[in-house]
């Protein structure tokens, strides 16, 4: 059975539609990316799913209930909420680093030991800093320590290493790939390809509220052809390109100079490619074939334009 | 650099314990907090002392006598009514509330743990004031625990107002409106400056005020050493009951 299972669910807040009749299933012991655009209607899903929202309609299952005020499921969850621009981050402003951390811990029957945790995201120096003074990087690694402290079963980790430098965001997919080693259940959003494309064993796309396309980040990025890529001259009449490819190549100039080939096969894509650039006197620039990045499915997906 | 073991091992702690560490936790965080003390210890104390030596108002004789249980009214309130409410209105702002809530503490540990840490503070307040006064020249007596009794429905009603307050208003609307309304009701109370001037009618509404009907019950309870009449009670109950019920109704948590 699914730890997390949605089904037809709707919310709406005034005349704006959140979510929209979106579904999808969280496999235990499995790492599940909820990846969409900002204001897709994932912090409502996932505020929905560790029973901190309320839903209109549809059904949500966590752990085989009901999320919405069930206080038997608060022990077995942990929730790190998102905290990127609205400050919102649910810790008190004066309490220091370790104290806040030691409270959370002191409301589980079987905590992590406050030290190692401390420690191992890098927080030991800042044990006496007001969550206040914390950078929004230290910030968001305490907020993940103390939504993992109780050992819960499940986690909701909502855009865990937004605003995270290099270093700390590799900490934090080390701790999150380490959870699911041990056998904890991780529910993540984010917008960064790479990230689900590391840690997701399952991606839900998700765009106006709805899923628009789910599976393994492999079976998302293998469905079709593969990439041909190329570097010109901005402002290629792409256009003509398709037309020369046939109707089912998709052809976009993804950044100034910058051009994608998809939907046909690679050696037919390059061939053409190359011999209508020559037609234009153009000469294309590191060339090259491969699968389709996550972030490919994913404009094509959710239209193009990067990810907000 | 130990080891952690990740392996899910969920459970809640005693409820005792998560409560007594939560209301630790807060109760640390209003003795940490500058502009809490100001208003809880600093202002209650500072009136006390000045205004039993200095000739700045018609304060019945002996001065101590009016003036203690005076303070220790506006004591409660600071503390369960305007701290409270400033605090809370932060914490609500900044997702504490929703996050505890969702922890095994829950919402009604999370209550439960905020007045004990009101009660707590109150209880430092109290021993504060009452050194203060029988320093300043104040000889109690009365009944003890008609006065405990009325701090006690006072902190309610005074909680209460403030969980309302934090609980509706936005957090900055809520800090000014808090302390306005703690400026008003010092003035406006009998509190530390008798209602002598005002006309009857006048008199008589404020006295309505949940702050007078303290500071007038716990004056009969422990000045006059007398029976406390029934108005300061009753004053207080219907305080206590609208605005809880008030706050059941209309607090947001988010």
């Amino acid at each position: 059975m699914a730890t997390v299972e949605v089904c037809d669910l709707r919310r709406s807040y005034g005349s704006v539609r959140a979510v929209d009749g979106l579904s999808f299933a969280a496999q235990p012991a499995a790492v599940t990316a909820v990846l969409g655009r900002n204001g897709a209607g994932k912090t409502t899903t996932v505020e929905i799913c560790a029973g901190l929202r309320p839903r209109d309609s549809g059904s949500v299952t966590v752990l085989g209930k009901d999320p919405w005020r069930n206080p038997t499921l608060r022990p077995r969850i942990g929730v790190m909420p998102q905290a990127a621009g609205s400050g919102a981050a649910g810790v008190y402003p004066a309490a220091r680093v370790g104290e806040v951390l030691a409270l959370f811990a002191s409301f589980a029957a079987h905590p992590l030991d406050v030290g190692a945790l401390l420690d191992r995201l890098d927080l030991t120096r800042l044990a006496r800093t007001p969550w206040r003074r914390l950078s929004g990087g230290e910030q968001q690694r305490l907020s993940l320590a103390l939504a993992v402290v109780g050992r819960p079963e499940l986690v909701f980790l909502d855009e865990p290493t937004a605003g995270l430098d290099v270093a700390a965001r590799h900490a934090t997919w080390s701790l999150i790939e380490d959870l699911r080693a041990a056998g904890v259940t991780v529910l993540l959003t984010t917008h960064a390809m790479d990230e689900a494309e590391r840690l997701a064993d399952h991606v839900v796309v998700v765009a106006s509220g709805r899923v628009v396309a789910a599976g393994s980040p492999a079976a998302l990025t293998r469905e079709d052809g593969g990439t041909v890529r190329f570097s010109a001259v901005p402002g290629l009449p792409v256009a003509d390109l398709t037309t020369r490819l046939g109707t089912a190549a998709r052809v976009r100039e993804v950044s100034p100079g910058e051009y994608a080939v998809e939907g046909v096969p690679a050696q037919h894509a390059l061939a053409t490619v190359t011999a209508w650039c020559a037609e234009r006197g153009v000469l294309p620039d590191r060339l090259s074939t491969g699968r389709r990045s996550l972030e490919d499915v994913f404009l094509g997906l959710t239209g193009d334009g990067p990810p907000a | 650099m130990t080891a952690l073991d990740l392996t899910p091992a969920p459970g809640a702690a005693p409820v005792g314990r998560r409560i007594a560490r939560h209301a630790a936790m807060e109760m640390k965080l209003l003795l940490r907090n500058g502009e809490q003390l100001l208003l809880t210890i600093v202002i209650p104390t500072v009136l006390l002392v000045v205004l039993v030596h200095a000739p700045l108002a018609d304060i019945p004789r002996p001065r101590a006598a009016f003036l203690v249980p005076g303070v220790l009214a506006l004591a409660v309130m600071s503390t369960a009514f305007t701290g409270q409410a400033i605090a809370t209105g932060f914490e609500r702002r900044y997702g504490v509330l929703r996050r505890l809530g969702a922890t095994p503490l829950g919402r009604s540990g999370l209550l439960v743990g905020k007045t004990c840490a009101v009660l707590a503070v109150e209880v430092l307040q109290v021993a504060l004031l009452v050194a203060v006064g029988i320093a300043v020249g104040w000889h109690p007596r009365g009944s003890v625990l008609a006065a405990f009794a009325l701090v006690l429905l006072g902190t309610v009603a005074f909680s209460a107002l403030g969980l309302l307050m934090a609980g509706t208003l936005r957090a900055e609307a809520t800090l000014a409106a808090a302390n306005l309304v703690y400026l008003l009701l010092l003035v406006v109370s009998g509190i530390a400056f008798p209602l002598t001037d005002f006309s009857p009618a006048v008199r008589h509404a404020l006295r309505l005020l949940p702050s007078a009907a303290l500071a007038d019950g716990l004056r009969a309870a422990l000045d006059h050493g007398a029976h406390v009449p029934g108005r300061p009670w009753l004053v207080l109950a219907v305080w206590a009951v609208t605005a809880a019920a008030a706050a059941l109704r209309w607090f947001r948590w988010g």
